[in-house]
């Protein structure tokens, strides 16, 4: 395989990291729903957490994505 | 713009260039006025003419007036919570560092790309802004931290409890991810708006390129690419609000480390 089809598989595979960064906040705001549902009264106490949770769970997907552009653009 | 050719070039967009068409050149450096500078100075100015329409003190607040003291409210409200009363010194530099995001996001989704040879340009899409604002916040903790607690600062990566023998592995844990908080800052703001850009940018051109090819299978693309582009900008709007309050929520998370200690 040459560099350049290797290359595009790379790119391809660290955009399942995007993916799974998907999964991740989607967990962190479903559970917060969930919470927020049972006890309405505490869920506006807890909006900086959530945004903490999110802030964490994006930034791994963040950097996948951040692989997958050096890997497309900055490695020779 | 990037449908110029037949190709689609996304990263176009980011492109550094000076103004006025030429490169000024002085003892070898490079100080062109910039689109960068260009959008970072119009950014300021509508900042500015935001704020100094808004701050009129009057006891019955206007619309104008009580957007401002929203804004203001809100981050005073979450420097309250997150720091305490000794937060209050803080709020002005945070307040400041979420609105100029904030405007900057917003400002790169204007679409001037309607005006030919105009394209706009998002300040925070490039890590050379996003890392200085990130190094700035993660300086303001260090100098804090150091000048108010000494070296009873380094007490903030042994965590209270911890068993005797974990201290040393504790220690390096809590300095690694101690000292990556400025890059996670930086990049998180940065990968955000590019990413967000790319794809405004790919539908877009699919848009043209869908269009132009027309027939049976052209004008169906162009047409879900353009409701979808639709979509896009409108959770394009979310991300900015949200990036703008995700770094100010977190310089007062590391504030708060800096001036109470666990």
């Amino acid at each position: 395989m040459d560099l350049a089809s290797a290359r595009v598989i790379g790119a391809g595979l660290a955009a399942i990291g995007v993916g799974m960064a998907a999964l991740g906040v989607g967990n962190v705001f479903g559970s917060f729903l969930e919470g927020a549902l049972r006890n309405p009264g505490a869920a506006d106490g807890q909006q900086g957490r959530l945004f903490i949770g999110f802030a964490a769970a994006e930034l791994l997907g963040l950097i996948a994505f951040v692989i997958a552009i050096l890997i497309l653009f900055v490695v020779k | 713009m990037a449908a110029e050719g037949s190709g689609i070039d996304p990263m176009h967009q980011f492109l550094v260039e000076p103004v006025l068409g030429h490169k000024l050149v002085m003892h070898g450096y490079d100080i062109s006025f910039t689109n960068s500078a260009l959008f970072m100075t119009i950014t300021a100015a509508v900042l500015w003419i935001f704020m100094l329409g808004g701050m009129q003190r009057k006891l019955v607040p206007g619309r104008w007036q009580a957007a401002v003291e929203g804004m203001t409210g809100f981050v005073a409200n979450m420097m309250d919570t997150n720091i305490g009363p000794k937060g209050k010194a803080f709020t002005p530099y945070v307040f400041s560092l979420f609105m100029f995001i904030l405007f900057a996001n917003l400002i790169g989704l204007v679409p001037l790309g309607i005006v030919p040879g105009w394209h706009p340009f998002t300040v925070t899409s490039h890590i050379s802004v996003t890392a200085i604002l990130a190094f700035v916040s993660f300086s303001i903790v260090l100098i804090v931290g150091f000048a108010k607690h000494g070296f009873h600062f380094f007490s903030l990566f042994v965590p209270h409890g911890t068993p005797v023998v974990m201290i040393p592995l504790i220690f390096v844990i809590e300095l690694a991810s101690f000292m990556v908080r400025p890059f996670s800052l930086g990049l998180r703001l940065f990968v955000a708006m590019t990413a967000g850009h790319i794809l405004l940018d790919v539908f877009a051109s699919f848009v043209v390129q869908g269009f132009n090819a027309g027939g049976v299978l052209g004008i169906p693309v162009g047409l879900l690419s353009f409701i979808m582009i639709i979509g896009i900008s409108a959770l394009e709007l979310l991300v900015s609000a949200i990036q703008a309050y995700v770094f100010a929520l977190l310089t007062s998370l590391y504030l708060n480390d800096a001036i109470n200690l666990h």
